[in-house]
């Protein structure tokens, strides 16, 4: 409240006029420059997509600048229900989400192992947070040589324990999973330094109080530390779950959604038809993008919902 | 450009008077090109020879990454022309010549005498009975093999004449039987199935049908189509494991370790299998074996090509260029630079380069036809299912029935009947 006084009799100097009209328009010019931005940059390229997703297109405007695509109205999701590599995207895309997950108790479980007091314990929290640190693309680089057939350390495990090597990446069932492995390893490195530091945060009294309760194990992780770090958790959750459905550098840079089209994930997919060297249908990729936009908007006004209930019960 | 002669010192001058003011006296042509250094240098090589002939024009070219010029060639010919620009005959340039933006040079074709001169690569360039670009290099693809793989596993390599269908068949099985992998490749790109696709079908079937199948005129499920697989999957047993996991310059390190004996790649590898160890005495080159008896020989040499585009600033002396980029004498000084085959029959490729005098003979006596690639002769998003279906069927044969309805049901949807 001071600081909207405050805006007040800044905005008096330039403009004295009622006190209740500035107190409604202050907020919004200082709202402006972002929902500006906001509008060009978010609000009117999702509008594009949706309206180009109507249409065929390869990309070309002709000599004289005109557009050259053909309206088709839902022609692309049409085409989309029937399409098997659509079907493959989105079963994979389920599969990233559902096992991305998994990075949540993993980097818990390292936070909690971490968090002590011990010589170096600082130089072991920088090796584990590591991962999260170097490109994604040099995480894609490593997997994919570690998975390499003839010479991979994995190829080589497994030749060694079995008597015959697997190539994950050659094989369409395994492709998958072997690149969200890949995935998962900066993931719970960054789940873990979220945790750490929600971990910081963690009442001494509390801990103390519920020790003296006879807490201890699992009951004081379950019943005394894990609701203290709900925040940490929730920005968790949020970061885990937006970076499975935007995962694009890893399969790129792994597999090019090979063997055959079995790694192939929905951003992806929409890059490849309407980006790639033999896709340029524009209108079939916006369609694709729109797919993906409306099941991250599931989950993104989840979280809009709950933080907005937070605040109102402030 | 003019500049390069000149050193670095003029072209400093030059750009301090600046570049407008430095060509106001001569008429400009621009050229957008994707040329890697060792082209590069030889396209410049051209425009100086081509300068000097006619002084009073100068051909500035602009040289582009290669994977990035396929995207920016979509915005720049619309946006912002050149007189001249890259890219790739049939399918390929298709999609610009239906917006309009590549020119019709059907008339310099005639005046030239290149229907003539530049015959071979006639169907390739010609879309609605017009010509639309000038063809300058293309390379052979074959069978490269490794006499030493060869030696290793006991086998008589491979004389000039290559093999047949059933010799080379049994060799594998020698092979395999030796630890060396028969055929590698390495497929997480995709398009070097298509290669061994392409070979198998246009042996068992013959070019027209093969054309006829990569432009979604015929079915998957036909007779024919079935007999190509039949034939590939004979092969497939004996192809390097894992290779969808493995890029081809990866396959191509087993080839030169000795590893695998054979490897149907384009003339561009030589270069990476030299760099590897291998020599003139060790390499080798033959054409694919005839598998169905009487099929004329019909081979695959994928062409690069030059365009007028339709909004060219300066399409006279543009025109005078491309003339001159067609002509036997810049084909042959192009290539011999490049190491590659020039399309003028009238040129000549260095004889001291077995590979080069070995795909001049194997393209000049193939009396089938010349095809462009899978990935150039079908349509874009056809050679991408096609290539899928191909890789499929070398990882998991059995799933025949699954790839071929999977491929008829895209002919039909991109195709329809």
């Amino acid at each position: 409240m001071a600081q909207a006084s405050y805006v007040n009799v800044a905005a008096q100097v330039h403009r004295p006029k009622g006190r209740l009209n500035q107190r409604a328009i202050a907020p919004w010019l200082f709202l402006a420059p972002g929902l500006f931005m906001f509008a060009v940059y978010v609000l009117w390229p999702i509008l594009q997509s949706i309206t180009l997703s109507l249409y065929d297109w390869n990309g070309l405007y002709n000599q004289s600048g005109e557009f050259t695509g053909t309206f088709i109205g839902m022609g692309n999701y049409a085409e989309l229900m029937t399409d098997p590599a659509f079907e493959v995207s989105l079963w994979n895309n389920f599969y990233w989400l559902a096992l991305y997950l998994l990075a949540l108790p993993i980097g818990l479980f390292i936070a909690i192992f971490l968090n002590q007091t011990v010589t170096g314990i600082r130089l072991y929290k920088s090796l584990f947070f590591f991962p999260f640190v170097i490109s994604q693309v040099v995480v894609g680089l490593i997997f994919a040589w570690f998975y390499a057939p003839n010479f991979g350390l994995f190829y080589l495990l497994t030749e060694a324990i079995t008597g015959k090597g697997t190539a994950v990446l050659a094989d369409p069932d395994l492709v998958t999973f072997g690149i969200i492995a890949a995935g998962l390893w900066p993931q719970i490195a960054y789940v873990m330094i979220l945790y750490l530091t929600g971990l910081n945060n963690v009442a001494a009294d509390q801990i103390e109080a519920a020790r003296l309760d006879g807490a201890k194990g699992w009951r004081m992780l379950w019943y005394v530390v894990l609701p203290q770090l709900r925040p940490a958790t929730f920005i968790a959750v949020i970061v885990t779950v937006i970076g499975a459905l935007r995962s694009f550098d890893l399969v790129s840079i792994m597999t090019n959604g090979g063997p055959f089209g079995s790694s192939r994930i929905l951003s992806y997919y929409m890059y490849e038809k309407a980006l790639s060297e033999y896709g340029f249908r524009m209108g079939y990729g916006a369609a694709i993008a729109v797919v993906l936009f409306a099941i991250m908007m599931v989950f993104i006004s989840g979280f809009i919902w709950k933080m907005w209930r937070d605040e109102r019960e402030r | 450009m003019v500049h390069k002669k000149t050193g670095a010192l003029a072209l400093v001058a030059a750009l301090l008077i600046s570049t407008s003011a430095f060509a106001q006296d001569k008429r400009v042509v621009t050229w957008n090109a994707d040329y890697d250094p060792i082209p590069l240098a030889a396209a410049e090589a051209m425009i100086v020879d081509f300068e000097a002939a006619n002084p009073e024009i100068d051909v500035v070219l602009t040289n582009f990454d290669h994977e990035g010029y396929k995207t920016s060639i979509r915005n720049f010919l619309t946006a912002d022309a050149p007189d001249l620009a890259n890219w790739y005959a049939a399918n390929r340039m298709r999609p610009f010549v239906e917006a309009g933006l590549f020119a019709d040079i059907s008339d310099l074709w005639v005046s030239e005498g290149l229907t003539d001169s530049l015959a071979s690569s006639v169907p390739s360039m010609t879309i609605d009975g017009k010509q639309w670009g000038i063809p300058y290099t293309y390379y052979q693809w074959g069978i490269y093999y490794n006499r030493d793989a060869y030696k290793a596993a006991g086998i008589e390599a491979p004389g000039a004449e290559g093999l047949t269908w059933d010799q080379f068949l049994a060799n594998c099985a020698t092979f395999k039987a030796a630890g060396i992998d028969c055929v590698t490749t390495g497929s997480s790109a995709l398009w070097p199935v298509a290669g061994i696709f392409d070979y198998v079908s246009m042996r068992t079937n013959g070019y027209q049908f093969h054309s006829d199948l990569a432009a979604g005129k015929v079915s998957w499920t036909s007779p024919e189509a079935r007999a190509v697989f039949a034939e590939l999957g004979k092969l497939q047993p004996f192809i390097t494991e894992n290779h969808a996991a493995i890029d081809w310059q990866d396959a191509a390190a087993i080839f030169v370790q000795n590893k695998a004996a054979n490897y149907v790649m384009g003339n561009f590898a030589v270069g990476v299998f030299k760099e590897g160890g291998m020599t003139n005495d060790n390499l080798g080159f033959m054409v694919f074996p005839e598998i169905t008896a009487g099929v004329a020989r019909a081979e695959e040499a994928p062409t690069d090509t030059i365009h007028l585009t339709s909004g060219a600033k300066n399409p006279d002396d543009a025109r005078l260029f491309l003339a001159y980029m067609a002509s036997a004498d810049a084909q042959t000084k192009w290539n011999a630079a490049v190491g590659q085959l020039p399309t003028n029959k009238n040129s000549t490729v260095d004889a001291a380069d077995p590979f080069l005098s070995a795909g001049f003979a194997s393209l000049s006596s193939a009396t089938g036809g010349i095809a462009q690639f899978w990935d150039r002769d079908a349509e874009a998003e056809y050679a991408k299912a096609g290539m899928e279906g191909f890789q499929r069927f070398l990882v998991q044969p059995e799933a025949i029935e699954e790839i071929l309805a999977q491929l008829e049901a895209t002919r039909l949807r991109i195709y329809p009947q």
